[in-house]
């Protein structure tokens, strides 16, 4: 599996650390409802197809990423920098 | 109080030469790890420019060399390997003195590439990987900055803590390509 750095261009996977479902870049507002909380905390789709995860480029740039990838066919699809879906500069 | 003396972590290990590659120690200098503030990386690059003549390179690439040089290290951080940094530096970036945190090794020769080939995951090659490439990336588990600074010359940069484990493999990755002829 190769993960294509925005920075560092095409890397093997071995030096990305894997967080998890990209929700992180969602948290609910302070004052949110419970069940915002609940859902932000402990719901996580699971996908057969498209889905979006935080990676961490560990052993390169030091920049987490969004990665979009399908977990039927393994295809990866898209990489921006974490950073910059937070900054609504990517979606 | 106990008088300290400083040692050099590469001291009894290098120079090696394997077939017709050699690994050396090199000493850069100072090291000091510069990460510019929010959107002062063009102030950054004026300063960098007046102070030692070397401009803040893209990812990937460095500025500068021998003797001055300016490593792309990570996201938003460049290493000035060489000078005492000029204290107007710290007007638009956060400096922080690594100097003791790293060793630095050249490797050279022909099959130097090969050499690499065994340990890093990514590619070196001269057509690929051109002189004044940097890339942060790793040799075998040890976190490395390798540069190129010769057609067949690699500097690597790896933890000081790390020096016997970064001359083991690279000594064993040499003598599998000279072995090879
Ligand atoms: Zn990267």
């Amino acid at each position: 599996m190769r993960i294509t750095c925005p920075l560092c261009g095409e890397r093997d996977r071995r030096e990305f650390y894997y967080q998890g479902a990209a929700v992180l870049l969602e948290r609910p507002a302070f004052d949110a409802s419970d069940e915002a909380w609940d859902g932000y905390l402990h719901l996580r789709d699971n996908p057969a197809g498209k889905t979006r995860d935080l990676w961490y480029h560990e052993a390169g740039c030091g920049a987490w990423v969004v990665v979009t990838r399908d977990t039927v066919t393994h295809a990866v699809l898209d990489c921006v920098l974490a950073s910059d879906v937070a900054s609504g500069a990517r979606p | 109080m106990a008088e300290l003396f400083a040692s050099a972590p590469f001291a009894a290990l290098l120079p090696l030469s394997v077939g017709s590659v050699e690994l050396a120690a090199v000493d850069l200098g100072r090291l000091t790890l510069i990460t510019p503030y929010k959107d002062r990386e063009a102030a950054l690059s004026k300063a960098l420019q007046s102070a030692h003549d070397v401009a803040l390179p893209a990812p990937n690439r460095t500025t500068g060399q021998a003797g001055c040089r300016v490593l792309w290290f990570a996201l938003g951080q460049v290493m000035l390997a060489g000078p005492e940094p000029d204290p107007g530096l710290a007007e638009h970036a956060a400096l922080v003195d690594q100097s003791d945190g790293w060793v630095t090794a050249t490797l050279q020769g022909e099959g130097a590439e090969d050499v690499l080939a065994r340990l890093v995951p990514v590619d070196v090659r001269a057509a690929i990987f051109k002189r004044g490439y940097t890339v942060r990336t790793q040799l075998q588990h040890m976190s490395v900055s390798i540069t190129r600074t010769g057609a067949e010359r690699f500097q690597i940069m790896v933890f000081r803590s790390m020096a016997k484990s970064f001359v083991h493999d690279l000594e064993t990755a040499m003598e599998g390509v000279a072995a090879r002829g």
